[in-house]
């Protein structure tokens, strides 16, 4: 049974369908990268699955249960979290504050997986009475991701982690993901930097105009001259 | 200069009923993104429930404080689940207008239940207490204190509190709250009733200070506005500052120009906050 498993997704926004016939799968172990061109769906097809665009046809499901258009914290506390791509954190909150919240949905003690996410980002634990708002934007990132690790995720969900961080960041970042990963947790991600993000997933899938173009292991889709003309630029 | 500290100590005094006022309309703003312009009603209803457990059990208004504000909390949670929780997914703009008219409706019905003369809580005359030249009404002091405590209470509320937390959280980032799976109307709804019975204790205050009538709260709305909009806008600290400045500034204002002008200072303020500063003190949230 695979982690996660959409199949034949219609969605987008006031009768448009922006995602035609979409179809994704993680499987527990994995990280798998969404890359494609602007408009291709790529957010579109992540928020689907986390219920945030209303999905019109198809079916998703998480774990071989049907998680199709469940709302958002009902996802959260089966152990699906999502990072957007912008506006990640709550800014005017401190970082313990932000970790705090990520774990809101769910019951009991959030201590220890705090300590688990400062294990992870050493760099938090340090500024942890920092307002999130003023940090840097790797380490807002951070943050963002923390959050999301509150929940003790079988499957985490980035929206572009590197959109807008300096290139050393975009390997820290990426070998940060490759991290959480060997911890069991299942990585869906978008990115556009997309040679680094294949280079660094397991499996990939190319979006255009909604559509699946290419599906194939990271490597693969990075040898493949035709994904590489069309849509890593040559 | 003997003046000027006695202003000052009235302006405190309007300040904090201001702050009272200008916290729960921010936190309102914040979580909803809508000025509620029944707000000020909701101040005089809670001073008229006051008034209402004054004569009926005989009892001194301190007492009727917790009385009104839990009365008045339950109204706001009311008037919002069957008023203004249908249009809440439409334009804000149909919020602001909704809230307008619950403010006309709160307004009438003070009106019939209470009639529209001006009462008080205790009759009387309360010998003030003279310090040196100053003199302090001993109510004055009452409010202060209890305006202070319950200012630490919404401290404690907002940074010690899950749903304090979460309420922040709504106000910073409404998206990532729903993503984070913050149930919102949960949230909601204990903003509203937070928002209600600090209006309260502000009307309560108010009338105290001077007597009620129905159009106490109306009068104020303005000052509370500008006291938000000042502090910065969804930020709970800002209004608390921004309704202590504008207090201050509107009864210093009387050593130079006459005292009916004293509204128009809150707005000459809120203009000059909106055209130099839109953000406010603490950069708002809009």
């Amino acid at each position: 049974m695979s982690l996660l498993q959409a199949n034949g997704l219609y969605a987008g926004y006031g009768g448009v369908d922006i995602l035609r016939g979409t179809h994704l799968r993680v499987e527990a172990d994995e990280i798998v990268v969404i890359v494609g061109p602007n408009g291709a769906g790529k957010s579109t097809a992540m928020k689907a699955v986390f219920g945030l665009v209303p999905i019109r046809e198809g079916r998703v499901a998480y774990m071989g249960e049907d998680i199709t258009n469940r709302p958002p914290e009902r996802m959260v506390t089966r152990g699906i979290a999502y990072v957007p791509q912008e506006s990640n954190v709550f800014p005017s909150l401190t970082v313990m504050e932000n970790l705090e919240l990520g774990a809101y949905a769910l019951s009991g003690d959030h201590r220890p997986r705090m300590e688990k996410v400062f294990e992870i980002f050493p760099r938090l634990k340090e500024r942890r009475h920092q307002q999130a708002g003023v940090m840097s934007g790797g380490e807002r990132q951070m943050v963002a991701m923390g959050r999301a690790l509150m929940v003790d995720p079988h499957l985490l969900m980035l929206d572009e982690p590197t959109a807008g961080l300096s290139p050393r960041l975009i390997d820290e970042t990426f070998e940060r993901i490759k991290g959480i990963n060997e911890l069991g947790i299942g990585v869906l991600m978008v990115e556009q930097n997309a040679r680094q993000a294949l280079a660094a997933a397991d499996r990939g899938y190319v979006l255009a105009t909604g559509e699946n173009r290419y599906e194939d292991t990271g490597p693969a889709l990075l040898a493949n001259p035709e994904v590489a003309e069309m849509f890593l630029g040559g | 200069m003997i003046e000027f500290i006695q202003l000052l100590i009235n302006g405190i005094l309007l300040g904090s009923i201001l702050a009272l006022g200008a916290v729960g309309a921010t936190m309102i703003f914040g979580v909803l993104r809508f000025a509620h312009f029944a707000h000020g009603d909701l101040m005089a209803i809670g001073a008229y429930f006051a008034l209402t457990v004054v004569t009926v059990f005989n009892l001194p208004v301190l007492a009727a404080l917790p009385v009104a504000m839990l009365l008045t909390a339950g109204l706001a949670v009311g008037i919002d689940q069957v008023v203004y929780r249908r249009i809440r997914r439409v334009q804000p703009v149909i919020l602001l207008i909704a809230s307008f008219a619950t403010a006309l409706v709160l307004r009438s019905f003070i009106q019939m239940v209470w009639g529209s003369s001006n009462e008080v809580y205790e009759t009387g005359i309360q010998l003030p207490w003279r310090i040196g030249p100053l003199t302090l009404k001993p109510d004055h002091l009452l409010i202060f204190v209890a305006a202070t405590v319950l200012v630490i209470g919404v401290h404690l509320f907002l940074t010690r509190t899950k749903m304090g937390k979460a309420m922040r959280a709504m106000s910073d980032n409404m998206n990532l709250a729903l993503v984070t799976g913050i149930p919102a109307d949960r949230v909601i709804m204990w903003t509203w009733a937070i928002g209600g019975a600090l209006a309260a204790a502000a009307g309560v205050f108010l009338g105290m200070d001077t007597r009620l009538h129905p159009v106490m709260g109306w009068t104020l709305l303005l000052p509370i506005f500008a006291a938000t909009i000042l502090g910065g806008i969804g930020r709970p600290y800002g209004a608390i500052l921004g309704g202590l400045v504008i207090g201050c500034a509107m009864e210093l204002s009387t050593l130079i120009i006459p005292g009916s002008y004293k509204p128009a200072v809150a707005f000459a303020i809120m203009v000059v906050t909106l055209i130099f500063r839109p953000q406010g003190i603490i950069k708002g949230s809009v």
